[in-house]
């Protein structure tokens, strides 16, 4: 496991996005090459999508050839509702970006047959060659997609019923109207998450705290579904200063004095236009 | 992958690098086109899985929509009041010239004059037949000032074409008119006798009324409105000066007798000559949503200082680009045109850019009753627009997604 621990919000979210752009570039995504990558939606990732979007503009990042996984869904809520998963991601990241509407996967929580969308995305997963780099947040009960707490940690892609306190943090997006906020979603299940080659989870404010100290310093337990992740090769967790208070110093002093090795993976920063150009000079 | 051909065929132009007026604000946003039509490119995204056939920089520009100028009197030479035998061909010309001023739609306006111009004239503006070739600005109708108004505040309208209704109520407008099959808008006089049952007919017939060339009292005024009347001709002028004891029809502006849910929509000719900037700027301060920008060009509008013709008149452009009767100090009608008037509102008021837009755009569509295709850049709207830049100049006119016009400087 890699702990990176940031000063504050807007440097994990740069970190995690330096490290999606050279994973993809070293990756040399091409049409019979694509490069898979599971999204997450909520606050968290929102900064690491805008640097995203900003590399793209730059010229520096395409996702021509990158096909995306998304977590979740919301059952049953409209599918152009603001606060679906398919509005987040093409409000706060698709249309900013070259990704194409067929390489983009979100569930369909208005599918006819529940059960049936989950079997595809499974098989839509496997047919893209698994998943490259699963990217990932938690909620403050340390839950990953909407695995509650208790959910299998070998769970796949299926219904799952929302925790009490989920519903009530959602409601601020639905008018602060309990009735409104839904109380089913499809999910990515904790083994799907498992199989991807690599995952990187994001946690950030002192209400993740609790969340990251079960998540690493204690065993691997389904009340707190994150933690399984201990069990994964490659798994790297981007946390700010604040979402470490509840570490232990020692854990907090480790991984700080690793920082320097751990920055190698996004020093230096890749970029298409300087790896076209290499390329062109060597072939010459 | 290009559009989805199980939806559609037509390619798919996606506007980037701009900023789109969109909910009364300039937004960072893409604007995507199909069939003319304005795209919701989530649904495209998701439902269709599309994506876009050609690809538009706009090198930051605005994109608004286009202009709609409901009161335009000719143009290049064109008069539509004189065209009488020849009508379409002006048309025709202004429509097509217009695109350069953003002018995207239109409504021919027909001065106080005898019967037999309207009688010629009006059949020949049917919308359905008339309509320009492509490439140009689009009738939405006929705008008739008159004849029914007040000779004390006739203007440059001549006083023996002027007439009344008193005798027969509608029907002396209907002999008068011919046929009103084609006329959007008309204006007249409210204070005249039996107003108030022709402004009611006219409204039943889905004729705008708009109050005009009159010396109504606000209570005559708040009367016509009452029959339905939603619109006032060039605010200001041909109209009794605003007085604190009876402020006439610019009290419209904040009178308490306008019927729950509607707009009463004003015309303000900002070409700097016949509106004074404060009288601009107490228009905007009183009653933002209903001013509509009008240029009221006669038909030297795009043409050289001189003589020339307005209805049955000669009119002379001095080097100041004033508009008179030949040999009077009357001004007969701007010759300003309207991305013109857009820039010098803006200036003048200081108003937002998005408010000076509206005033062109948004507010004349409501007005017509045809903000559901025009007026805005909403999903599924006619792709009728305009590419700006930051000083509102006018970069490129777009009809229905063709490209009919461009500045000299942006082909370079």
């Amino acid at each position: 496991m890699k702990l990176i621990i940031l000063d504050n919000y807007s440097m994990t979210s740069e970190w995690a996005a330096k490290y999606i752009r050279n994973r993809i570039i070293e990756f040399s995504p091409g049409p019979e090459k694509y490069f898979t990558l599971g999204l997450p939606t909520g606050s968290t990732p929102l900064g690491c999508y805008k640097k995203l979007i900003e590399y793209y503009k730059n010229g520096d990042l395409s996702f021509k050839y990158v096909k995306t996984f998304n977590m979740d869904e919301y059952v049953g809520l409209p599918r152009d509702h603001p606060e679906s998963y398919h509005s987040f991601m093409w409000n706060n990241f698709f249309k900013h970006v070259d990704i194409l509407a067929e390489n983009a996967y979100i569930l369909d929580g208005n599918a006819p047959d529940l059960k049936a969308e989950c079997d595809l995305f499974e098989a839509k997963i496997k047919a893209a060659g698994g998943i490259e780099l699963f990217l990932g947040g938690i909620g403050p009960d340390g839950h990953i997609a909407f695995n509650e707490p208790g959910s299998s940690l070998v769970s796949r892609t299926r219904v799952k019923t929302l925790a009490v306190d989920t519903i009530l943090a959602n409601a601020r997006f639905f008018d602060s109207d309990l009735s409104k906020v839904p109380t089913m979603a499809l999910t990515v299940g904790v083994g799907t998450v498992m199989e991807a080659a690599e995952v990187m989870i994001l946690i950030t404010g002192a209400h993740k705290a609790f969340a990251l100290y079960k998540a690493i310093e204690e065993g691997v337990n389904h009340m707190w579904t994150v933690s399984a992740f201990q069990q994964h090769p490659r798994t790297i967790f981007v946390c700010d200063e604040d979402a470490t208070l509840e570490l232990r110093v020692k854990t907090v002093k480790y991984f700080k004095g690793l920082l320097h090795v751990h920055n190698q993976l996004v020093e230096p920063l890749r970029s298409m236009k300087q790896d076209a150009s290499v390329k062109k000079t060597y072939s010459d | 992958m290009p559009s989805n051909k199980s939806v559609s065929d037509a390619p798919i132009i996606q506007f980037h690098n701009c900023r789109i007026l969109k909910d009364h604000k300039l937004r960072r946003e893409d604007l995507w086109i199909r069939e003319g039509k304005i795209l919701n490119p989530e649904k495209l995204f998701f439902d269709e899985k599309g994506s876009a056939d050609v690809q538009i920089d706009c090198k930051e520009r605005i994109i608004a929509p286009g202009y709609i100028d409901v009161q335009i009197n000719g143009g290049y030479g064109y008069d539509f009041s004189l065209e009488t035998d020849n009508v379409n061909c002006g048309i025709s010309v202004v429509a097509k010239k217009l695109l350069s001023t953003g002018v995207t739609s239109f409504c021919p306006t027909i001065i106080t004059s005898p019967i037999e111009v309207y009688q010629k004239v009006l059949p020949r503006l049917a919308l359905r037949d008339s309509q320009p070739a492509h490439g140009s600005a689009l009738l939405v109708g006929v705008h008739l000032e008159g004849p029914f108004i007040s000779e004390q505040k006739k203007g440059a309208h001549l006083s023996q074409n002027i007439r009344s209704y008193k005798a027969r109520g509608f029907q002396d407008l209907l002999d008068v008119y011919g046929s009103l099959d084609n006329v959007s808008i008309v204006t007249l006089a409210p204070e005249m006798e039996r107003s108030e049952e022709v402004t009611g007919e006219l409204v039943r017939r889905g004729i705008r009324v708009s109050l005009g060339h009159s010396i109504a009292s606000l209570s005559q005024a708040e009367a016509a409105v009452k029959q339905g009347a939603t619109f006032i001709t060039h605010l200001f002028n041909a109209m009794l000066p605003f007085h604190h004891r009876d402020p006439g029809i610019v009290g419209l502006l904040t009178s308490d007798q306008i019927p729950d849910g509607q707009i009463m929509f004003y015309g303000l000719i900002a070409d700097g000559i016949h509106t004074n900037p404060a009288a601009l700027r107490i228009a905007h301060r009183a009653h933002p949503s209903g001013l509509v920008l009008v240029t009221d060009a006669v038909a030297a509008m795009g043409l050289p200082t001189g003589q020339h013709t307005l209805g049955q008149q000669i009119i002379h452009i001095d080097e100041e680009l004033h508009a008179y009767v030949a040999g009077t100090k009357t001004l007969c009608g701007s010759i300003a045109t309207m991305d013109f008037c857009v820039r010098h509102f803006w200036r003048a008021t200081g108003c937002s850019v998005e408010a000076a837009l509206e005033a062109a755009s948004l507010h004349p569509a409501q007005l017509l009753g045809i903000d559901s295709v025009k007026g805005q850049l909403e999903y599924g709207m006619d792709a009728d627009m305009l590419l700006l830049d930051d000083e509102l100049n006018v970069k490129a006119t777009y009809i229905t997604q063709q490209q009919q016009y461009m500045s000299c400087s942006e082909l370079s």
